[in-house]
């Protein structure tokens, strides 16, 4: 049987807290998991502040700003995807055939940063091809 | 150096920003791949440009001159911070290799740069109210000063969703270019919402509320123009010509002491003939191509109204028609007012108000002023006072804050009989 085990937090209180675990106890969580193995995939995502949200309906796709809000949605499923940027990322989401009655919420997912990398990744890549 | 020849390199550096700075922005942005490093480089350029000419003289393509000082201040930078953060010594040597090739200069690269900008700055992933503010600022380049006058807020608010919006790009990483052509219809929509938001917060700016307000309606024009110019799609021509048969009653709209004046009781020959015709040729172009959608309708129901020499002489027929295409193109209770209203101008003001009570019934548009404000104005036509009065009454409740509209509606209800 596999599981999916979401991580849900209060963002601003994540990284804010005495207990609030730091990137390098994720990393060697997941490690352990990975050794033992049973780990399929495990992510950070980026801040809800980088959420975009795709719905399709009549066979026309809408793009909005931010997480999806509706209450009576529930999650039913994921993708991890590698997309060049986010443009691709939401022609791929608009293709999932639920996305004709649900929302896809398309999040970039976070690298750890453990101590020896440095904080800003490089910016410039995508944009410059 | 003399006081005087400074002063004119200075003159001459003003001009050559206010005419590239936008173009040079658009393409640093695409070499760089980062706005605060480009708004950065653009600065450092034109620093080094008043110097430099002042020297040697203006070069003979300024802009290319301005895009290659930017991105050299720009590695310069990066080679600096990279003494403190060693990633930035990689971003730079990428920055100088991937430039060669990519080097300024042909006009055509320039203007995809500037369809690149606009479209990134209206893209749908960012919050409506931040994709104004950002294209307002990279694209027309207003400061936030400006942008915080023109929609009543703080420069501090502007400034706080410009730098939102910025790494939302960046960290979410919406690229920088022009959508492809699958995708340009809906992207296409984005950007034409922008500018005709930015548009209608000029135009539906109260008198003496402040001239920028009148600015923003140009800017937004300048916006249409350039997107035409750049990719000739039938809606943004017909975005294009919404905006300039608007435009051409300004100076019709208000008394001279500041109250509105309805379309059927302005001055017609205070409308601007060459924004009419322009608007005109452009609706005609749109149509043409069979591909027009909402813009396009409206802007043809306005070149109807543009044409006509009264209200009483306009062809109600044909836009009552186009509104029927309108309603089917894009349904909106907004749009059934409209509709209504021009159906009362050729069928009578009581087929008109069972069209607008029909919708109220319905539960739409409850709240909306225009749609009391057009009852209460049927009602006045058929002579049923009473009705019209409870509904300017209504009317007026609902427009506490739109000084303009409740001075109109005021005055109409002071003149009604008994």
């Amino acid at each position: 049987m596999k599981y999916l085990c979401l991580v849900y937090s209060e963002e601003s209180a994540l990284h804010a807290l005495p207990d609030s675990p730091r990137d390098e106890e994720c990393l060697a969580y997941a490690e352990s998991v990975h050794e033992s193995g049973r780990m399929i995939a495990a992510e950070a995502l980026e801040s809800v502040q980088t959420a975009t949200t795709v719905r399709v309906r009549n066979g026309k796709s809408t793009i909005t700003d931010g997480p999806f809000a509706e209450t009576k949605e529930q999650l039913a499923g994921f993708y991890l995807v590698d997309a060049r940027d986010l443009n691709e990322a939401i022609q791929i989401a608009a293709k999932i055939p639920a996305a004709r009655v649900g929302s896809v919420e398309v999040r970039p997912v976070r690298e750890l940063v453990t101590s020896e990398r440095p904080e800003d990744a490089p910016l410039a890549q995508n944009a410059t091809r | 150096m003399s006081e005087q020849s400074a002063q004119q390199m200075r003159e001459v550096v003003d001009s050559v920003y206010r005419n590239e700075s936008r173009r040079v922005l658009a393409t640093l942005i695409r070499l760089l791949g980062d706005f605060e490093l480009a708004e950065e480089a653009l600065h450092d350029a034109f620093a080094a440009a008043m110097q430099q000419w002042q020297r040697d003289g203006v070069p003979a393509n300024p802009r290319a001159w301005l895009v290659s000082a930017g991105r050299f201040k720009a590695i310069d930078s990066l080679r600096r911070r990279a003494r403190f953060d060693a990633s930035q010594t990689e971003l730079a040597r990428q920055i100088e290799a991937d430039n060669e090739e990519a080097a300024p200069g042909e006009d055509e690269d320039v203007e995809d740069d500037r369809l690149r900008l606009i479209f990134t700055c209206c893209h749908p992933a960012l919050p409506p109210h931040a994709q104004v503010a950002l294209t307002l600022r990279e694209v027309c380049g207003l400061t936030t000063e400006e942008i915080a006058r023109a929609f009543l807020t703080t420069p501090t608010t502007v400034a706080q969703r410009i730098v939102r919006a910025k790494a939302k790009i960046r960290d979410a990483r919406i690229p920088y270019q022009v959508p492809s052509r699958d995708a340009l219809p809906e992207r296409m929509d984005s950007v034409l919402r922008v500018v005709y938001l930015v548009f209608n917060e000029g135009y539906s700016a109260s008198f003496g509320e402040s001239l920028t307000r009148d600015d923003l309606s140009r800017e937004a024009i300048r916006l249409g123009r350039l997107l035409v110019e750049l990719l000739p799609e039938p809606e943004a021509m017909g975005l294009l010509a919404l905006m300039l048969l608007h435009e051409s009653r300004r100076s019709a709209r208000f008394t001279s002491a500041g109250a509105l004046i309805l379309l059927s009781d302005q001055d017609r020959s205070l409308w601007d003939i060459e924004r009419i015709a322009e608007g005109g040729a452009l609706v005609e172009r749109a149509l043409l191509s069979r591909r027009f959608g909402p813009y396009t309708l409206q802007a043809a129901i306005a070149a109807v109204h543009a044409e006509a020499p009264s209200a009483d002489d306009t062809d109600w027929e044909q836009i009552v028609g186009l509104y029927d295409v309108l309603a089917r193109v894009e349904s909106s209770p907004v749009i059934e007012l409209n509709r209504a209203v021009a159906v009362a101008m050729h069928h009578g003001p009581a087929v008109g108000l069972a069209i607008i009570d029909a919708i109220l019934e319905r539960g739409d548009l409850l709240d909306y002023h225009l749609a009391h404000a057009a009852r209460a104005d049927l009602y006045r036509r058929l002579g049923r006072n009473g009705e019209a009065r409870i509904a300017y009454r209504r009317a007026l409740e609902l427009t506490r804050h739109q000084q303009q509209e409740r001075q109109f509606l005021e005055q109409r209800l002071k003149e009604l009989p008994g």
